[in-house]
C-alpha cells in the first residue's frame, strides 16, 4: 500500500474549505484565542495588589499611624477604613470587604517606646488561602522593614548575616512572563484539538463518510489529509500567538525560534494524534467534543500552568508525563525567559514525539477497525 | 402552552439522553475525574524543594544554617563542589535555588562585619520563586534567634505578627479549591450539556421536525432546559457528596440554601449554553464558543485561582458577566464561613440578573422559522 501525495493533499484542501466555509468556523479560530489571550495575560497573575484592608486601632500614639501608613502606602494593599470594635471588624471580614483586617492593641506605641515587644493581629480570610497566604507573607515583609528601623541598639544578633537574594531569568518576578507563554500553549492545544478531533464525527453525521470510503484513498491516506489541516491551522495560531506575546505583552523572547518551532511541531504531531484518536471514537460530534473536553481539562490542569508540578503527589506526578502539554510549557517559558536552545529541550522533543506517534498509530487501528 | 405537549417533548430528550449516555457521562464522570485530579493534584504548597547549596569554606556556623534548612520541611539542601555546578543546577531545573556561603562567610559574621548568603532562585514561575524566597527568609530569621540564644544574647523583635486566618485555620488550599472547583465543573457541565443540543438538532435537521409540530417555542426551549437542569442537579449532588465525604471540606452552610443557590447558578449556566447553541447552530462553533466562554473564564476569571482585586479595573468589570464569578463566592462562603447573607443576597443578585439575561436573551432569538 502506498500513499498518493495528491490524493492527500486533495482531503487536506477539502477539510480546509469545509473549516473555513463557514464565516462563524473562521471567526472562532481567529477572534476568540486573540482576546482571550489579551484578557487572560492581564487577569492571570498571582502578584497581589491593592489587597482591601481595615484597621482596628485601639492605640492613639505616633507609632501606630507610621505603621499603618506603611500598609497605606504600599501597591500591594488598599485601606478601605477605620472600624471601631471587634463585631465591625468581623463583619467587615466575613462580607468579604476586606480581605484582611490589622488589630493594633492600645499599648501599641508605649510597649515600642519602653523596649517592650507589642502584639499585632493579622486576620485574614481563609476562604482563599493563596490569597491569605501571600497577603501575610506580604504584610510579614512589612512588618520586618518597620523592625529594622526600630530595633532596639542592643538587640544586634551574634552573626551579622544578610541575605542577598537574585532571581534569575525574571529579576523582577513578574508572574506576567510566566503565565502568558502558558496561555499561548493552552490556545495552541485547544484549535488543534477541535479542529481534528470533531472532523471525522462531521463527516459521520453529515453521511459524507460513506463517500470518503469509496473513494482510492486508503485509511492511512484519510488520516494524513485530516491531520494535515490541524498542522497549519496550529502553527499559524501558535505564531499569532506568540507575537501577541512578545509585541503586546512585552514578555522576553531570549531564545530561539528555531528551537521554539521544533517544539511546535513535535507538540502538534502529538495533539493532532490525539484529536485523531478521539476523532476516530467519537460517533457523532457531541462525542468528539466531549472526548476533547475530557482530555482538555486535565491537560491544562496537571500542565504547570498555573500550579507547580513539583507540589503533586507521586502518583499525579506520574500521570502528567503522558500530557503534552507539560512538555510544550517547558519549551514555550524555556525559549521565551531561559534563552534555551534545542540542545537543552532534547529531553522536552522525544517524549513529544513519542507520543505523537503512538497516538497517530492507535489513531490509525482505531479507524481501520471502525471501517471494517 | 399545553402540559401534554411539554411532557412529550421532555420524554423525546430523556430518549435522546439514555439513547448516547455521552450526557450522563458529562453529568458524573466529568466530576468524579475532575474532582479526583484537582481534589489530589493542584497544590500551592511546596515541600521537599531540591536546593542547591554551596560551602566554601565549611565550619560549625555554615554547618548550623544548612542544617537549619535540612530541618524545615521545606528544604531538601544538596551539596555542590563550586559555583558552576550551583548554577547550571539552577538553570537546568533540578535546583530550584542555589545558597552560597562564601569562603570568608564565617570570618564576617563572627567579626561583626555584614556576611552574605547569596541566593539565586530560578524565577521562571515567579509565584513559585517568590514563595521560596520567603521560605528562605523564614529559615534564615528562626536561624539568627537560635544563634542569638546560644550566644546568650537578648533579642527580640520590636513588633510580632500574629497571623489568624478565619475559616480556614490550617489553610489547607483544598478547603477552598474544591468549592471552587465545583462551581468550575457545573459551569462545563450546563454549557456543554445544552450547547450541543440545540445545535445538533439543526445540524441533523431533525429542527424541521419539531417545527412542523403545533409546539410553541416556550414549549421547545422548556423541554430542552428541564431534562437538563434535573440531570445536572444530580451532577451538583453527587459533587457535594464527594467534597464533603471524600475531601473532608466542612460544609458550614445550611443546605437547602446551597441547594437555591445551585439551582439558581445551573439555570444560568444552561441559559448560557442555550443562548450559545441557538446563535451557533453548528457543534464546531457552539463546542468552541462553549470552552471559550465558559470553562476558561470560569478558570481564570472567578477568582477560584487568580486574585480579583488584583486585576485591572477593566478586567474586573468584565469578571461580572461571569457566572461563575458569583457561584465561586458562594459555594466558598457557603461551605467555609456558613451562611453570610449579605454575601449570598449580592451574588444571587448577580446570577440572577445574568440569568433572566440569557434566558430572555435565549427567547428572543429562538424563532420558529426555517431560514
Amino acid at each position: 500500500m502506498e500513499l498518493s501525495l495528491r490524493r492527500i493533499l486533495a482531503l487536506a484542501i477539502k477539510e480546509f474549505l469545509s473549516l473555513l466555509r463557514n464565516p462563524a468556523s473562521r471567526a472562532v479560530l481567529i477572534g476568540p484565542p486573540i482576546i482571550q489571550l489579551l484578557v487572560f495575560g492581564y487577569a492571570a497573575t498571582y502578584d497581589l495588589k491593592h489587597v482591601p484592608f481595615v484597621v482596628y486601632n485601639q492605640d492613639s500614639g505616633r507609632l501606630s499611624r507610621d505603621f499603618i501608613a506603611r500598609f497605606a502606602g504600599s501597591p500591594s494593599f488598599e485601606m478601605i477604613g477605620d472600624v471601631q470594635d471587634q463585631r465591625a471588624l468581623q463583619r467587615a471580614v466575613d462580607s468579604q470587604t476586606a480581605l484582611m483586617a490589622v488589630s493594633i492593641g492600645p499599648q501599641f506605641t508605649s510597649d515600642l517606646e519602653q523596649g517592650r515587644t507589642s502584639h499585632v493581629q493579622f486576620i485574614v480570610d481563609g476562604r482563599d488561602s493563596n490569597t491569605a497566604a501571600l497577603a501575610l507573607g506580604y504584610a510579614q515583609t512589612i512588618v520586618t522593614a518597620f523592625n529594622r528601623e526600630h530595633l532596639a541598639p542592643h538587640s544586634r544578633a551574634p552573626a551579622a548575616t544578610v541575605v542577598l537574594d537574585r532571581a534569575w531569568f525574571n529579576p523582577n518576578l513578574e508572574s506576567r512572563w510566566f503565565i502568558v507563554p502558558g496561555i499561548a500553549g493552552i490556545l495552541t492545544l485547544l484549535v488543534t484539538l477541535l479542529s481534528t478531533g470533531l472532523s471525522v464525527a462531521r463527516e459521520r453525521e453529515m453521511g459524507t463518510f460513506d463517500q470518503l470510503l469509496v473513494t482510492p484513498m486508503n485509511p492511512q491516506e484519510i488520516l494524513a489529509g485530516k491531520a494535515l489541516p490541524g498542522f497549519v491551522v496550529g502553527t499559524l495560531e501558535a505564531t499569532l500567538i506568540i507575537a501577541v506575546a512578545i509585541l503586546w505583552f512585552r514578555v522576553p523572547f531570549t531564545g530561539s525560534f528555531w528551537a521554539l518551532y521544533l517544539g511546535l511541531f513535535c507538540f502538534l504531531l502529538s495533539s493532532i494524534g490525539i484529536g485523531l484518536m478521539i476523532s476516530a471514537l467519537a460517533l457523532t460530534q457531541q462525542q468528539g467534543l466531549l472526548g476533547t473536553f475530557l482530555f482538555m481539562v486535565p491537560a491544562i490542569v496537571l500542565s504547570g500552568f498555573a500550579t507547580p508540578i513539583a507540589n503533586m503527589p507521586k502518583v499525579v506526578r506520574y500521570i502528567t508525563l503522558i500530557d503534552p502539554l507539560r512538555y510544550f510549557l517547558v519549551i514555550l517559558r524555556a525559549s521565551f525567559l531561559e534563552g534555551a536552545g534545542a540542545s537543552l529541550l532534547w529531553h522536552q522533543y522525544w517524549p513529544l514525539a513519542t507520543i505523537g506517534i503512538l497516538s497517530m498509530i492507535v489513531a490509525e487501528r482505531l479507524f481501520r477497525g471502525r471501517l471494517g | 402552552m399545553t402540559w401534554m405537549r411539554l411532557t412529550g417533548l421532555i420524554r423525546k430528550e430523556v430518549y435522546e439522553i439514555v439513547r448516547d449516555p455521552s450526557s450522563i457521562a458529562i453529568a458524573f464522570v466529568l466530576p468524579l475525574a475532575l474532582l479526583l485530579i484537582f481534589g489530589y493534584g493542584v497544590s500551592l504548597d511546596a515541600r521537599g524543594v531540591p536546593i542547591a547549596v554551596v560551602v566554601d569554606h565549611p565550619t560549625t556556623l555554615t554547618a548550623s544554617f544548612i542544617g537549619q534548612l535540612q530541618q524545615s520541611r521545606w528544604f531538601v539542601p544538596i551539596h555542590y563542589a563550586g559555583e558552576a555546578q550551583a548554577q547550571k543546577a539552577v538553570t537546568d531545573g533540578s535546583a530550584a535555588a542555589a545558597v552560597w556561603l562564601r569562603n570568608d562567610f564565617t570570618r564576617r559574621a563572627l567579626s561583626g562585619s555584614p556576611a552574605p548568603i547569596h541566593v539565586i532562585v530560578n524565577g521562571v514561575d515567579a509565584n513559585q520563586a517568590r514563595i521560596i524566597e520567603n521560605y528562605l527568609n523564614g529559615a534564615w530569621s528562626v536561624w539568627i534567634e537560635q544563634q542569638a540564644q546560644a550566644s546568650g544574647i537578648h533579642t527580640r523583635a520590636p513588633v510580632v505578627a500574629e497571623a489568624r486566618v478565619w475559616f480556614n485555620p490550617a489553610m489547607r488550599s483544598r478547603d477552598y479549591l474544591v468549592p471552587g472547583l465545583i462551581a468550575i465543573i457545573m459551569t462545563l457541565i450546563g454549557a456543554l450539556l445544552t450547547a450541543l443540543v440545540v445545535a445538533r438538532e439543526w445540524e441533523r435537521g431533525t429542527m424541521e421536525g419539531i417545527m412542523v409540530t403545533p409546539s410553541g417555542k416556550m414549549e421547545i426551549l422548556l423541554g430542552k432546559l428541564i431534562p437538563y437542569f434535573v440531570l445536572g442537579m444530580g451532577g451538583m449532588l453527587f459533587s457535594t457528596l464527594m467534597a464533603v465525604f471524600l475531601f473532608r471540606v466542612p460544609l458550614r452552610g445550611s443546605i437547602p440554601l446551597l441547594l437555591a443557590c445551585s439551582s439558581l447558578f445551573l439555570l444560568t449556566a444552561l441559559g448560557m449554553g442555550l443562548l450559545i447553541s441557538i446563535l451557533a447552530r453548528n457543534q464546531f462553533v457552539a463546542g468552541m464558543v462553549a470552552i471559550v466562554a465558559t470553562f476558561l473564564p470560569a478558570f481564570i476569571l472567578s477568582g477560584f485561582l487568580f486574585d480579583i482585586h488584583s486585576m485591572p479595573k477593566v478586567v474586573q468589570l468584565l469578571t461580572h458577566v461571569i457566572a461563575a464569578r458569583y457561584f465561586v463566592g458562594l459555594l466558598q462562603t457557603l461551605f467555609l464561613a456558613g451562611n453570610i447573607w449579605s454575601i449570598i443576597v449580592s451574588n444571587c443578585l448577580g446570577l440572577a440578573i445574568l440569568c433572566v439575561l440569557f434566558l430572555g436573551l435565549a427567547v428572543i432569538r429562538f424563532r420558529k422559522r426555517l431560514d
